[in-house]
């Protein structure tokens, strides 16, 4: 439920939107004005019955006392106050919001780094920097879990190897099962993975920047930095409020990785809002609760998507 | 970009249209209640006209899916009437899929159900099972399972009190979690296989000091911590105290004396570096990989591993249950036994269903099980194995199993038992919380349970 809110096709919306204010502004005459609904109602339909369905099922569940299979009682906001007055479960919503820095904020400012620099300078074989670089993007995470099980492993693994042989062997220790590392462990696969989107968007954005604008910048005497801050920047902002949008929503829904990885733990150091939905749900059998952790979830990743959207385009 | 004023009204609709769904749904979710007050079938006359019998399980891996197939298809043999239509999947799977499979207008006959209250417990209060003691007594049921076997698939026919009233299912195969050993390094450390739990405790130290890792362990799981902290807790609690407790019969409580002296022993040994350095962050299968290739002593986990170690140990590896507090006493452990087999209460075809039960769990299957390298839970079978760790395995159950020492998992207490006790042993094993810290957040939990089940 959580995933396919999160994923609300944009072109639906779009085109609704769209067409809605053609036909007011620009209708031909005699055109019929709901026959724009025609052409999107194929798509709303299979929306209406995957998403939105679902998605009201699941508010109307959250009201519920209700473990899957015995008639359910009604019990208002309980499991809402609940979901607010429980420590557990207000942690899984903190631990996402530190995970927003390592999938959203670091790979953008990644991306944009690798993207200013790609592009800034001639770089032979620049489609292979590009490819090796967008590589974690494309690898599924079943995969890349146990990748860095195995990189963060306490014996063996190549972290603490590299560690000990640098000397540094204070500093290794079990990345995962440790209870102040293992957030910040699991929120760097994150960065990991999401750095080579940020930077192919942004690589795309700043090839359409017109090169005058470039030249302008060095005839004023501008360097690398202010040339970067004055014309690179600016002129991504688009590419920035959706590789924001789609990194926050990834880092808030995050499910698999930590499922994979620690289960949510040590204790419930790592336990995220989409985890415990699965886990009520699933394994508790709280299907109610798991549906109010799944809508509050929604909403804030809703919440956050729309914040997002209207500070880039306040700014244009 | 597109307009603010543009978006926000395509959001707004879509929150109408969520509204609108929302009310169209069907308000109060869940099915209606079952057939808790139909008569219990007894019969264990198999119908003679065509049967189709549609059984759900998860015996997927390699011996327990040999084990399942040729019993199925012996039981078609002896009633050629009976067609099955198995069902199999994952362990996992079947948990995520069973609840909607039963509640269905048509669910499967036979269906493998998870012990405790989540499943189990939330099938039985729905009314989606039949009791089976009509059957059991019919079919002498009781004399193949120790009581605590029995218990623990047994409800009450509201669901509400777990461990006792009316049975609802049988489980195939038994478990044990105890301590495999490596013999090899026993023999190099000059010890004997323990007899008391003090016995065991010197063996850790002499490990140690020999620079061996004594336990090897991994926890990143965190499942397995449960198994270290009650193959503790059996050495100063006692097992009908820790039966009540998972049953939640009587006045019972987490905050005791002796759950407190546990924790406290679990933390010291890891204070005293008797696990795998930076346990919580190793895997399971790597835990018992490194075993298997000569790192570690001891390794306390359950009788699965038993086939997957002997191929790679050959005789290097052995089996014991941990030792009691005196010596010469019966040995407590935890255990238990598979998934059991539950008949559904909408099932057209119950009779045949109690016969395929029976015919599963009846002595030619404990032989069946036993060839296909399975622990049948079932005891006084005829067939053993020649020797190895199985056959330790074996002769521990028959010893758990007469004298009705086998304590169930602790996580069996409340639906939120088991996250409970795995982030709780996680801390208190990192000493991120103090013995008596670890004692009353767990007991928080159960108490919580217990005025839930009172209301």
């Amino acid at each position: 439920m959580v995933r396919s809110t999160a994923s609300a096709p944009a072109t639906v919306r779009t085109t609704w939107s769209a067409a809605r204010a053609r036909t007011r502004a620009d209708a031909a005459p005699g055109e019929r004005r709901s026959a724009a609904y025609l052409y999107i109602l194929p798509a709303l339909a299979f929306y209406g019955l995957f998403v939105l369905a679902p998605f009201g099922h699941s508010i109307a569940l959250s009201f519920f006392d209700y473990d899957g299979i015995s008639p359910g009682s009604w019990i208002g906001l309980a499991n809402y106050k609940e979901l607010l007055a429980d420590s557990q479960t207000r942690g899984a919503f903190v631990h996402a919001l530190v995970l927003v820095v390592f999938y959203a904020a670091l790979p953008v400012a990644i991306g944009l780094l690798l993207a200013a620099s790609l592009s800034r300078t001639r770089v032979r074989g620049l489609a292979w920097f590009r490819t090796v670089l967008f590589l974690p993007q494309i690898i599924p995470l079943v995969v890349v879990a146990v990748i860095w099980r195995y990189i963060y492993a306490p014996g063996e693994g190549p972290l603490n190897e590299a560690l000990r042989a640098t000397g540094l062997s204070g500093l290794a220790r079990p990345w995962l099962g440790d209870f102040s590392w293992a957030l910040p462990a699991v929120g760097i696969v994150g960065t990991w993975v999401q750095y080579g989107l940020c930077m192919v968007l942004f690589i795309a954005g700043v090839q359409k920047i017109p090169t005058s604008l470039y030249d302008a910048a060095r005839v004023d005497g501008a360097g690398a930095l202010n040339e970067f801050l004055a014309v690179t920047l600016p002129n991504l902002r688009n590419e920035i409020a959706v590789a924001l949008t789609l990194t926050i929503i990834a880092s808030l829904r995050n499910f698999d990785l930590i499922y994979l990885t620690t289960q949510g733990g040590p204790g419930n150091a790592t336990s995220v809002p989409a985890f415990e939905v699965y886990n009520q749900a699933f394994e508790v059998g709280r299907v109610g609760f798991a549906s109010a952790i799944g809508v509050t979830l929604a909403l804030i990743i809703f919440a956050i998507t729309i914040g997002v959207n209207r500070i880039a385009e306040a700014r244009s | 970009m597109r307009k603010s004023p543009a978006r926000l009204r395509a959001a707004l609709t879509m929150i109408l249209c969520a509204a609108l769904a929302t009310a169209a749904c069907s308000v109060a979710p869940g099915a209606s209640g079952g057939g808790n007050d139909q008569p219990q079938g007894s019969s264990t006359a198999v119908p003679k006209g065509d049967v189709t019998l549609t059984v759900w399980d998860q015996e997927v891996r390699g011996g327990q899916n040999a084990q399942i197939e040729q019993l199925n298809q012996e039981f078609m043999d002896e009633y050629p009437n009976v067609t099955i239509k198995r069902v199999a999947k994952s362990f996992t799977d079947l948990n995520k899929t069973l609840k909607l499979a039963v509640s269905d207008d048509e669910p499967p006959d036979v269906v493998q159900a998870n012990q405790g209250r989540p499943v189990m417990g939330a099938l039985v209060t729905a009314g989606l099972l039949a009791p089976l003691d009509g059957y059991a007594n019919a079919y002498g049921w009781a004399d193949r399972y120790s009581q605590t076997l029995l218990d623990l698939n047994s409800f009450s026919p509201d669901g509400a009190t777990f461990g006792s009233g009316s049975l609802y299912g049988l489980s195939q195969v038994g478990e044990i979690v105890g301590v495999y050993y490596n013999s090899a390094k026993l023999d190099e450390l000059g010890l004997e296989a323990p007899q008391t739990f003090d016995d065991f405790e010197a063996a850790l130290e002499s490990a140690k000091e020999a620079g061996e890792v004594p336990i090897q362990f991994g926890n990143l799981d965190k499942w397995p911590g449960i198994h270290e902290f009650q193959a503790v807790q059996n050495n100063s609690a006692d097992k009908d105290y820790l039966r009540d407790f998972v049953f939640a019969q009587g006045d019972v409580s987490f905050s005791t004396d002796a759950n407190v002296a546990a924790a406290e022993q679990l933390q010291s040994w890891v204070d005293a570096g008797y696990f795998t350095d930076g346990f919580n962050g190793v895997s399971y299968d790597d835990a018992w990989a490194n075993f298997a290739d000569g790192e570690g002593v001891f390794l306390i986990t359950g009788t699965w591993l038993a086939a997957d170690l002997e191929e790679q140990m050959g005789n290097d590896v052995g089996f014991f249950l941990m030792p009691p507090s005196q010596e010469g006493a019966d040995p407590v452990s935890l255990g238990g036994e598979g998934l059991p087999f539950a008949v559904t209460s909408e099932s057209d075809e119950p009779e045949t269903a109690a016969a395929y039960i029976d015919f599963i769990t009846n002595e030619h299957a404990t032989e069946v099980i036993t060839e296909t390298g399975g622990l049948p839970a079932p005891t006084g079978g005829s067939a053993t194995p020649a020797g190895g760790v199985q056959a330790d395995i074996f002769e521990a159950w028959e010893q758990l199993n007469s004298s009705d020492s086998i304590v169930p998992y602790i996580d069996y207490a409340t639906p939120t038992f088991y996250d409970t006790i795995t982030a709780s042993v996680q801390e208190l094993t990192a000493d991120k919380a103090e013995p008596q810290e670890f004692v009353s957040t767990v007991d928080q939990d159960y108490t919580r349970f217990l005025e839930d089940l009172n209301q």
